[in-house]
């Protein structure tokens, strides 16, 4: 053993024995076996195990725990229920694993003001379940709803299948309370509908554990609208489908959800949850329509029309609420769905300009073939975040290599066409290098001004969602687009 | 409608600022130049910098420089049936699209349709090094990067100049209607807060000399359906009832009283200080005309939860906005250091420190 693994294994100890003075035994993990169900979040081809994972109950213990690791030098990564798809929660080996999951309580609803103040270890889904009894919910519904929590929802700006209609977590939030790296308590926002100085709440909101640990989230509280209904149309081509959202948004619709599947996924979809979809189709869209009723109707007879005349081959609406529930189970199942027709699958997320839908679907389909790995496609329509789902199997050797590539490939496509490499997923560890990208110098070295503000050290999630220019410029290196070398202006290592 | 881009001679500016460490003061259109603290320097005039650059209606997106005057993007939204959601204030027929992102002001839909910084999409930035930099875009979802366009939102240019932005942008209601009716402060406040919990398409609510204004937007049948369900009489579309709170023309703010912007949880009780109120934003937003000491306002508002900033006369090189905790102010330091590190840009125009 060198003499500097020696040091640090004697102040790894150290600080674990902190630890253990600060929070109760059980609240302190350092087996490899304790610490097995933390070594990655919901995008799995990432693992690594954490130095220890701490699991403290109270905002003080958290202050705590940051002070200690501050004065240490150690780095923190915080962690909700672990079901992001970046990478963004993966844990470090000479680093702290915070999980935030003992916080669970649901503070407030305060129903005269539409608003609820939780711990950031509440499930989403549970905030809408205890402000129903007030004719309220909770807007933003990540499919990850049932298992995701609130805290993690505003470190990844979580979306969902709502979001043209009633916006992203940051629409939806008023006030934050935050425990900084140095371990201050920290109030951003208010119960106000805005506060004094800069407007931190967004600039928190999709930080990704970058800038301080959320310890508690007030939320802003939606009456439920008086009905829903939804409408599923077919078509033989999906640029045809593609058509037909800008033609629903032309007639002055702002529908509540709407999504585009394409033909892989639909057949998965129908023999996964038989919601009675068109298998033969080469898109369907599902529009759903809320608001009052007579609101609701007269939509309905416009979007019937508009998709008529759009091509579709065929238009349903559901007839009841259960069939309702059954056009949305298809589409919220298709990724399990995908699942059982695939060893494994990637989920990629891009947001393009509509208007590109047809462009970027024609190359995907173009890179299929390059790269021999098929697609389905499960597509927010309304707001144009993609999710293409890339089948592959990862026991076969370079297969995961291979999808990787493709995946970076429709990435770097949809900034191209005028979009962004992360609509909803964030970049955690898994889109760093697209960073480089979407972004130039100046950009990147603002985003590292910005968390040196917050956090001068660097404890905070290091080496997550921001690259440093030097892993640009050796990205870059390898990366020449479209005949440029990207970031020219760096020095090449 | 003018569609130039003067980008080069106004990094040219910041560039030679940046150098001999002059202080500048953003200028656009001038309409807002009455809000904030009194700030000094160079003027760096943005209002030649104009131009709507692109509008897709079916992508609900306008992308535009920042001197565009707010005028031409709400006549060119108004031509394919689309508006910006915030109904933002204009205060002047000079106001620019970067003023209203800068001053970060919404009008009454504020509560229902969201603020300002909600339909930021995206920014072209000219920071404090003089150079020019790009976040956020022209799409609805996107967590790349932190969110720095809409951190512009409200910053009073302190932050950098706003060259471009891009905002989201909606479909206007088919129809709307005001109903009114007559009752107690106290009344009006529990029926506003009541409603944020009833399906009804309310748009915009307000409380002022003794009545309660509630507007309905929609299509046709759902406001009539609306309209069963609420009191009140209805009130004429000529009185341009919203556009005359949203721009201060109505009789309670010619007043040489100072003009308080009180920001309170909506429910909020009425508050114990004298002076003139007006409700607006379902009583989130209030409005005071008093000759009340800053201290006394400010003890009383803290207490509810509330902030309260000096909008029109009064002291302006005071504390104009309410004043952040310590450890607050520190931060916002350092967050106005890393966009403008020699602090060129409106320097004291929110706070004497940023």
């Amino acid at each position: 053993m060198s003499a500097d693994v020696a040091r640090t294994n004697q102040q790894q100890a150290k600080l674990i024995s902190a630890l253990r003075q600060l929070l109760p035994a059980e609240a302190v993990l350092t087996d490899a076996e304790d610490l097995r169900p933390f070594e990655c979040d919901g995008l799995s081809v990432y693992r690594r195990l954490p130095m220890v994972v701490v699991l403290p109950e109270t905002v003080t213990q958290v202050q705590s725990i940051m002070h200690l690791c501050f004065n240490a030098g150690v780095p923190v990564v915080a962690r909700g229920a672990g079901t992001g798809l970046s990478g963004g929660a993966l844990p470090l080996e000479d680093g702290v694993l915070l999980s935030l999951a003992k916080f669970k309580q649901i503070l407030d609803i305060d129903p005269d003001n539409a608003m609820a103040t939780l711990q950031p270890g509440v499930r989403n889904l549970a905030i809408s379940e205890a402000a129903a009894v007030h004719n309220l919910y909770y807007a933003p519904d990540p499919s990850s709803q049932i298992a995701c929590t609130i805290g993690g929802n505003v470190a990844e700006n979580s979306g969902g299948v709502h979001c043209l209609k009633y916006g992203l977590t940051v629409h939806n939030i008023l006030q934050l309370k935050i425990v900084t790296v140095d371990g201050e308590l920290l109030t951003i926002g208010g119960a106000t509908l805005d506060s004094p100085g800069y407007d931190l709440l967004a600039l928190m909101t999709g930080s990704e554990g970058m800038l301080g640990i959320i310890v508690e989230v007030t939320v802003k509280l939606l009456a439920k609208p008086e009905r829903a209904q939804v409408v599923l149309a077919a078509f033989d081509d999906v640029a045809k489908a593609g058509e037909a959202v800008g033609a629903i948004i032309a007639a002055g619709i702002i529908p509540a959800g709407l999504e585009m599947m394409d033909k892989l996924a639909i057949q998965a979809a129908e023999d996964f949850a038989h919601a009675g979809y068109p298998r033969d189709a080469a898109a369907i869209l599902l529009c759903e329509l809320d608001g009052s009723n007579a609101e609701v109707s007269e939509q309905i007879m416009t979007v019937r029309d508009v998709l008529k005349y759009s091509g579709a081959t065929e238009v349903r609406t559901a007839k009841d609420e259960a069939e309702r529930q059954l056009f949305w189970k298809g589409r919220k199942s298709a990724f399990p769905a995908v699942g059982r027709i695939s060893p494994d699958y990637y989920c990629m997320d891009g947001t393009i300009p509509r208007r590109q839908l047809a462009k970027v679907l024609s190359y995907m389909s173009k890179l299929s073939d390059e790269y021999g790995l098929a697609v389905a496609n499960v597509f927010h329509a309304g707001d144009g975040n993609l999710h293409p789902l890339i089948l592959f199997d990862a026991n076969k050797p370079g297969e995961l290599q291979r999808t990787e590539a493709f995946g970076r490939k429709i990435l770097e496509f949809c900034v191209d066409v005028g979009g962004t490499i992360t609509g909803e997923h964030g970049v955690g560890m898994e889109k760093i290098d697209q960073m480089c990208v979407q972004f130039q110098a100046a950009e990147l070295s603002q985003f590292h001004a910005i968390k040196a503000a917050f956090d001068p050290e660097g404890l905070l999630n290091p080496g997550k969602a921001v690259p440093t220019l030097h892993r640009c410029a050796e990205f870059g290196a390898m990366h020449v687009h479209n005949g440029q070398l990207a970031h020219p202006e760096l020095e090449r290592f | 409608m003018s569609n130039t881009s003067i980008s080069e001679q106004l990094q040219t500016q910041v560039q030679q600022a940046s150098e001999t460490g002059r202080q500048l003061n953003i200028i656009g259109g001038g309409s807002k130049s009455f809000l904030g603290r009194q700030c000094h320097g160079e003027a760096l005039d943005v209002s030649k910098h104009c131009g709507i650059i692109e509008y897709d209606p079916r992508e609900l997106v306008i992308t535009a420089r920042a001197g565009t005057p707010l005028q031409e993007i709400e006549q060119t939204l108004a031509a394919s049936g689309q508006m910006l959601p915030f109904e933002p204030p204009h205060f002047g027929a000079t106001a620019t699209l970067g003023g209203t992102i800068a001053a970060g002001l919404s009008g009454p839909r504020r509560p229902y349709a969201g603020s300002a910084r909600d339909f930021v999409l995206g920014c072209k930035l000219l920071n404090g090094k003089g150079e020019v930099t790009q976040f956020g875009g022209q799409v609805m979802k996107n967590v790349a990067g932190y969110d720095v366009s809409r951190l512009m939102t409200g910053a009073y240019g302190t932050l950098g100049v706003i060259l471009e932005l891009s905002l989201k942008v909606l479909p206007r209601p088919a129809a709307t209607l005001t109903l009114l009716h007559e009752c107690s402060e106290t009344d009006a406040i529990l029926f506003m807060s009541g409603l944020l919990s009833k399906a009804l398409p309310v748009d915009a609510t307000c409380y002022y000399k003794g009545q309660c204004y509630v507007r309905l937007s929609g299509s046709e049948k759902s406001i009539i359906e609306a309209q069963k369900k609420l009191a009140g009489e209805k009130l004429s579309q000529q009185s341009h009832f919203w556009q005359r709170l949203r721009e201060h023309e109505l009789s309670f703010f010619d007043s040489s009283k100072s003009l308080w912007r009180i920001s309170v949880k909506p429910a909020t009780p009425s508050l114990p200080i004298d002076g003139d109120w007006l409700l607006d934003w379902g009583g989130a937003q209030r409005w005071l005309q008093s000759n009340t000491d800053v201290s006394t306002i400010r003890n009383i508002v803290q207490q509810y939860d509330g902030h309260a900033s000096l909008f029109r006369n009064g002291d302006r090189n005071s504390n104009v906005f309410q004043p952040l905790p310590l450890p607050m102010q520190r931060l916002q330091q350092r967050i106005k250091a890393s966009f403008d590190p020699g602090s060129l840009f409106n320097r004291g125009r929110m706070y004497a420190e940023i």
